[in-house]
């Protein structure tokens, strides 16, 4: 194969605005929480436990995890674009970040229903 | 009439005899005549006629004489001399992040492919009237700030993405070149051009981090610019 630069992939604006978006879930969030925190919230177990299991709050912690996971795929994807070059490492580092998000989503899935 | 008497370190490098690049200290003398870096480096040259860098117009208009100075990106002919403190060398290197040819003289090919990249012309397939194809003063408008690029190249060998990624990446001058294409009403292929810069490296390695607007000599804005690219993009897909 002939080493040319080939650029045309036809996407990254899904991503460029899954970004932002992300990052809007993932302000607002971290504000009801540490509103709660504030509020006794997290003075001891039984009130940690009373405040995270109820369903709302199950439901944003899990938006929350998914939109955490899906910025830090496109963050990380971009540092892995900006300094690795050769396609080959690149693919294998897309591929082990992604598997690894995806543990992480998983796992924390896991914790949230086990409340 | 001597005024003032400047010091300077200049990055030096001719690849046919030096090995690496070195600084070299040297100081000239300038006149109260001579008001722009541009004046000093002129007479520089005959201190030292081996130093070679580009100079054209000397007045902002050409973009031949863009540099770094002090670690700031910007033209020669438009830097003040008197805005330099006394007793502290002025330092000039190449424009960052393009292959350097000889001394400050850069390697232009790159950005310049970048720019071509974008079909910086107007499409329009309509057969031209027998005068001009005529706008509106509100669309004629909407082309301030994006039409008076001079190509010096400042801005994009100021971003990090454009270091990283030159080949890849369209950089600032290239992507407002780019919008002030595809804000022209008259143009007819503004789909064509976002589809062309709908990709991860071209468009979306800009992170605004607004180097960019930070140096051009212009005060244009291609942050501005870029951030109406990814408007447009994102109300085609919704």
């Amino acid at each position: 194969m002939v080493n040319r630069k080939i650029v045309g992939a036809h996407y990254g604006l899904i991503d460029w605005l899954a970004q932002r978006v992300t990052g809007v879930v993932m302000v607002i969030y971290t504000l009801v929480v540490a509103i709660a925190l504030r509020q006794g919230a997290g003075a001891n177990y039984a009130s940690w436990h009373e405040f995270m299991s109820g369903g709302l709050m199950r439901f944003a912690t899990f938006v929350f995890i998914v939109s955490l996971c899906w910025h830090a795929w496109v963050g990380v994807r971009d540092i892995w674009m900006d300094y690795v070059q050769p396609a080959g490492i690149k693919l294998a580092l897309h591929v082990l970040t992604l598997l690894a998000l995806i543990g992480c989503a998983g796992w924390a899935a896991q914790i949230i229903w086990r409340l | 009439m001597t005024t003032r008497t400047l010091q300077f370190k200049i990055y030096r490098y001719d690849p046919d005899q030096d090995q690496k690049p070195y600084m070299q200290d040297i100081a000239v003398d300038v006149d109260a005549t001579d008001r722009k870096l541009l004046d000093a480096m002129v007479k520089l040259k005959a201190v030292d006629d081996s130093i070679a860098f580009r100079r054209s117009c000397r007045e902002g208009v050409c973009g031949s004489d863009a540099l770094n100075i002090n670690g700031r990106n910007g033209l020669a002919c438009l830097a003040d001399l008197a805005s330099f403190p006394d007793g502290k060398p002025i330092v000039l290197r190449p424009l960052p992040g393009l292959p350097v040819i000889r001394d400050l003289i850069v390697d232009m090919t790159q950005f310049f492919k970048q720019y071509h990249s974008i079909k910086p012309y107007l499409i329009n397939n309509d057969p031209p009237p027998e005068r001009e194809r005529l706008q509106s003063p509100e669309d004629r408008e909407e082309l301030n700030g994006l039409y008076e690029c001079i190509l010096c190249a400042c801005c994009s060998t100021s971003c990090p993405s454009f270091w990283w990624n030159p080949d890849k990446f369209v950089g600032p001058a290239g992507l407002l070149a780019a919008y002030r294409f595809i804000a022209d009403t008259r143009d007819q292929a503004t789909n064509e051009r976002l589809d062309n810069l709908e990709d991860p490296y071209r468009l979306f390695r800009c992170h605004t981090i607004m180097n960019c607007v930070d140096v051009c000599p212009k005060g244009l804005n291609p942050t501005k610019a870029i951030g109406k690219i990814k408007d447009m993009m994102v109300k085609r897909a919704i």
